[in-house]
């Protein structure tokens, strides 16, 4: 008998031709499928291109980054033996000290804090200290001369030729620095730089004790190749001296690590809109397939086999998501020559931007796979289509067990969430909790559809309008839409909530309180016999003295006994350099966690000093260890009294080591001092004043500082918003499919009524009522879900209180329900303008 | 004369809400090859279930439908789509044409999925038999009613069928046109000797068939020149 069954061979050149007519007529669901994930494929690209031109820039310009081949740098003083190496190293040396300083300038008799770099020899070895006139770079050292950036000439209008003073000396402008080696726009604006010859800097006055100078040594070799082995080699001689070393290689390396968190947040936003976009792709060949249940019937009655079906759509989705993966890649090839422009002022290279083809490569593999994974779940039921469906239009699937492969498909989704999250975040722990945290979110929102549909059932008052139980009812009857819609919308609310949440606690996070009874100038590196008179030059601008607070350098030699020789897992402690004070009661901006605060100690007591709670975690010391302090040469043991919390975001010095009152008076130390000034021309009068009477005392305007970090705060701002815009936009398509899925069951119900007589205002109505409480729950959920979320990421990442702003939540809450109830609405619209016959026909 | 189609003992049972709803209930009959046979009985008799028995597009529940010598029940879901588009032809109540194929292309389809050869020719002149040879090119949405079912039924000789379901073949168009195409059906049944089963109310259209089985609950009624009881 088996004879008798034909051999069916169909070829794949047949296959990819009824693909081809198959999608004739349905090219604008289509549509809706690529507008879904090519924005995600966009902003992905556009992130990929930029990351790889960024490091073959860096990888190009590190030479120029640095300089010199080796640069080494230390703010401790350099000792004989130290010296002696400096001495003979490299083939060419130069050297520079580098320290803020104020500059008065003297034909305008303006004032700012700067960059001050001293500097000897010929550096830069690789590229150029970019000025006007060219030669300026090169001719400033042979006079008393300075070289003056450019932002600064054009605050206060200064020319080549005029004259600044630094210190006690004056300097002639030589010329205007326009790019310094690795310095970026943002450095520059808030502390431009000045150079002058290093010949001069003694006699300027300016270095006093406890003046920070970074000394900074380069060198060039004549045979570079050996210099990271040199560095290797002297590692610890050199970190016992307190010198850093970098050399072109970890230039490189440190430059790329510095970008490394912004391309990763950036990667994420794209890869959140690209999740959303599964979710559309899902949707939208939902909708797709159901349209084609009446053609795949027929195709299947005249004999076409269930794989060779599944094969016709498979390809349409392949094709369909190369185009759309190509489209995505071009836009995001585009976009990211945007990148550059917004993230300009952070960057110490010129990127120069090109096709990242690996970029593309990647995006386009992502969409194909993206869109073929997504859409698998909907094209396995093309499988499960019986021929029946073209005799029996009301034909129902009989309700077997779940699909095997649609398992294997669900578990490759997760796979290749947890994957494409691990390739961004590079730690399984935060890949799991970011997957996870997915999966919860699917799973919640899952429950709460349930949730809802048995509440409606339960609570609907037989009492209320047709209408309203008309709308309320369509919530829980068969074909219902509410889990789809609420996964949906609600996972589409709970990124675009989330990713709004989180901007606003990074901007909380780094903006600084301005208000008006807070001090907006900071005075430092005020010596003790400058104290009294500069508080009387500030009391005779009628000015108020805010903050007045001692500092004091030191380094800490021993924790518990032990020397940073023998606490191997513990460096970070010993090596940096601290700046503490002391003071007798606590500061409004300080409150005591553990132990007990000592505000004053007798000679000879113990010494209990308070240590910031997050200090304390990092040096890894906790209550009652044992501390000693070198405080420049003298030994200081102390035992750990308290730990506090301490407010850094408000106007004030802060200070991680606090000292009792009778320990550090006559240790040396310099005083800072804060106070407010009315307006900018005080502002400039004081300032110029304090330059002139107190040539080393430092000033910074809060108000300009203020100024430059909203500036920047915008930019970084804009950057989060164009990367969340791709999620809104991506939600918003989801959006229209999800509602187009669910119009579809729709249809024939709101025929049927206004054939029964409904007029087109009642199936309005109706349908307004079942979509805005299916967005007003799935909105609601989603949020919920994002406010649990951002809490979770503000305690447990970002150290910061989460506040929901409640008007934003509110509008937003609101826009996704209009939003959501205006496509539902519009999409029933198109129906009832036609007559019902001629749909009941076509739907027949 | 032989047989093309057995019916033996054929049972079909649903499951609905818990319970069992039994609605082809030991139903049997032979059908010679080349006749016309009706099958008719009121809405909900079982007869489009059985007509998605006999063209192996649903499987019995119990008993055994032989289509041509092949026992239906013994294959898998591949295997009877290979049978359908080897030995069977059908011609739907909604037309089914496939709605982003011309209908050139929608003749061609049954053809292609066997992998014939020089295939546009014979679509031709099939779509020119059923006086539509100037539509070719046309989608099913720009054809009226009757057309839609002529090229339908082009499609449904293409393959040149052993055997031919029509569903309500004019359930959807008006008397005129219903005549045209049933005249047209008839005439090409004739010429191909072709074995046609259609499903209908109709019983005029029952009429103008070889032998009428009639259906009612499930069960056969009545079998008007029968060849096998």
């Amino acid at each position: 008998m088996h004879n008798l069954i034909p051999k069916q061979r169909i070829k794949l050149s047949w296959l990819l031709k009824m693909a081809w007519r198959d999608s004739r007529k349905n090219r604008s669901r289509l549509l809706l499928f690529i507008s879904a994930i090519v924005l995600g494929i966009a902003a992905l690209v556009a992130v990929y291109s930029f990351k790889d031109n960024l490091q073959k820039d860096i990888d190009a310009q590190a030479k120029e980054l640095t300089g010199a081949d080796l640069v080494l740098d230390s703010r401790k003083g350099v000792s004989n033996v130290m010296n002696n190496m400096l001495d003979t190293l490299g083939d060419e040396r130069s050297q520079e000290k580098t320290f803020a300083s104020m500059i008065y300038f003297l034909k305008g008799g303006g004032s700012r804090l700067v960059q001050m770099k001293a500097l000897q020899g010929k550096y830069p070895y690789y590229g150029s200290i970019e000025t006007t006139p060219i030669a300026a770079a090169t001719n400033f050292q042979s006079d008393r001369n300075a070289l003056v950036d450019k932002t600064l000439i054009l605050q206060f209008n200064a020319k080549v030729g005029d004259s600044v003073k630094v210190g006690d000396l004056n300097f002639k402008i030589l010329g205007t620095l326009t790019k310094a080696p690795g310095q970026t726009g943002i450095s520059a604006s808030i502390a431009p730089t000045v150079y002058i010859p290093l010949q001069y800097l003694e006699k300027t006055n300016l270095i006093k004790t406890g003046s920070r100078i970074n000394h900074k040594f380069y060198f060039k070799f004549n045979d570079p190749s050996k210099v990271d082995e040199w560095v290797k080699k002297h590692d610890s001689k050199l970190e016992k001296e307190g010198f850093d070393a970098e050399t072109v290689e970890s230039k490189k390396e440190q430059t790329g690590r510095s970008f490394k968190d912004v391309n990763r947040f950036l990667a994420l936003s794209g890869f959140i809109a690209l999740l959303l976009g599964c979710i559309g792709v899902g949707s939208a060949i939902q909708v797709y397939i159901q349209e084609k249940l009446a053609a795949i019937a027929t195709l299947r009655c005249l004999g076409l086999k269930a794989r060779h079906a599944f094969f016709i759509y498979l390809i349409q989705v392949f094709f369909i998501g190369l185009i759309a993966a190509v489209i995505g890649a071009v836009l995001g090839t585009a976009i990211q020559f945007l990148l550059p422009w917004v993230l300009k002022d952070f960057l110490p290279i010129e990127i120069t931007m090109q096709v990242s083809w690996p970029a593309v490569g990647q995006g386009i593999l992502l969409g194909i796979i993206i869109s073929v994974l997504f859409a698998l779940p909907s094209l396995l039921g093309v499988r499960k289509i019986s021929p029946l469906n073209a005799i029996r239009v009301s034909f129902e699937k009989s309700r077997g067990r779940l699909d095997p492969l649609l398992w294997l498909v669900y578990l490759l989704m997760a796979a290749f969430i947890a994957g494409f999250t691990h390739l961004q975040m590079k730690t399984w722990v935060q890949t799991l909790f970011f997957t996870t945290s997915i999966a919860i979110a699917f799973i919640l929102l899952l429950i709460l559809s349930k949730l809802l549909m048995f509440m409606v059932r339960k609570l609907l008052p037989g009492t209320a309008s047709y209408l309203w139980r008309q709308g309320f009812a369509n919530l829980y009857r068969p074909n219902n839409q509410t889990l789809m819609l609420t996964v949906s919308i609600g996972l589409s609310t709970t990124f675009i909530c989330t990713l709004f949440f989180v901007q606003g606690i990074l901007m909380n996070r780094v903006s600084l309180s301005s208000g008006s009874n807070q001090p907006n100038m900071v005075m430092f590196d005020i010596q003790n016999t400058q104290k009294e008179g500069l508080d009387s030059l500030t009391k005779s601008f009628k000015l108020p003295l805010m903050n007045q607070v001692p500092v004091i350098t030191m380094r800490i030699e021993e924790i518990n006994g032990k020397k940073s020789t023998a606490d191997t897992n513990n460096r970070r402690a010993y090596r940096n350099e601290i700046r503490a004070t002391y003071q007798d009661t606590l500061t409004a901006a300080e409150k005591i966690t553990a132990g007990k605060w000592t505000g004053s100690v007798k000679a000879g007591a113990t010494v209990y000093i308070s240590l910031d709670q997050r200090y304390a975690q990092q040096i890894k010391v906790g209550l009652n260890d044992k501390i000693l302090f070198n405080v420049q040469g003298m030994m200081i043991p102390t035992v750990v009294g308290s730990l506090r919390e301490v407010n850094w975001s408000r106007m004030q010095t802060n200070f991680r080591v606090v000292f009792p009152a009778g320990v550090l008076e006559e240790a040396p130390q310099f005083h800072v001092l804060m106070t407010r000034v009315p307006s900018s021309e005080v502002s400039a009068r004081f300032q110029g004043e304090v330059v002139r009477q107190f040539p080393n005392v430092s000033v910074i305007d809060l108000d300009l500082v203020l100024k430059l970090l909203d500036e920047l705060l915008g930019k970084i701002g804009f950057v989060i918003q164009f990367m969340a815009g791709f999620s809104m936009v991506t939600g918003w398509i989801v959006l229209i499919s999800s509602v187009l899925t669910s119009k579809n069951q729709r249809i024939k119900e709101s025929i049927l009524l206004r054939t029964m007589g409904a007029s087109s205002k009642q199936i309005i109505r109706i349908n307004a009522i079942e979509y805005f409480f299916l967005g007003a729950f799935a909105a609601g959920a989603g949020l919920i879900l994002s406010l649990v979320g951002s809490w979770t990421l503000a305690k447990f990442s970002f150290d910061a209180a989460f506040i929901p702003p409640f008007w934003s939540t509110l509008a937003l809450f609101g826009s996704i329900v209009l939003l959501v109830v205006i496509t539902g609405v519009l999409s029933t619209r198109s129906i009832l303008k036609q007559p019902p016959l001629k749909i009941l026909r076509t739907e027949g | 004369m032989e047989s093309i189609l057995n019916i033996r003992k054929v049972s079909k049972i649903y499951q609905s809400a818990g319970r069992e709803l039994t609605v082809l209930d030991q139903i049997n009959f032979s059908i010679t090859q080349g006749s016309t046979v009706a099958i008719t009985g009121p809405s909900g008799s079982g007869k489009t279930t059985l007509l998605g028995l006999c063209a192996g597009l649903d499987r019995a529940s119990t008993g055994t439908v032989e289509l041509n010598g092949i026992a239906l029940e013994k294959l898998d879901e591949d295997e009877r789509a290979a049978v359908r588009n080897q030995y069977v032809g059908f011609i739907f109540q909604n037309f089914q044409l496939l709605p982003t194929l011309t209908a050139l292309e929608n003749v061609m389809v049954p053809m292609e999925l066997r992998g014939a050869k020089n295939i546009k020719a014979h679509a031709l002149e099939l779509l020119d038999k059923v006086g539509l040879a100037d539509r070719a090119h046309h989608y099913p949405v720009q054809l009226s009613g009757g057309e839609q079912q002529r090229v339908s039924l082009a499609r449904a000789f293409s393959n040149q069928p052993a055997i031919l379901f029509a569903d309500e073949p004019t359930g959807n168009l008006d008397a005129e046109t219903s005549e045209k195409v049933i005249k047209l059906l008839f005439d090409l049944n004739k010429d191909a000797g072709t074995t046609l089963i259609i499903v209908t109310h109709d019983l005029e259209l029952a009429a103008r068939t070889a032998r009428t089985i009639k259906i009612k609950g499930g069960a056969i009624l009545s079998d008007e020149n029968p060849t096998y009881a």
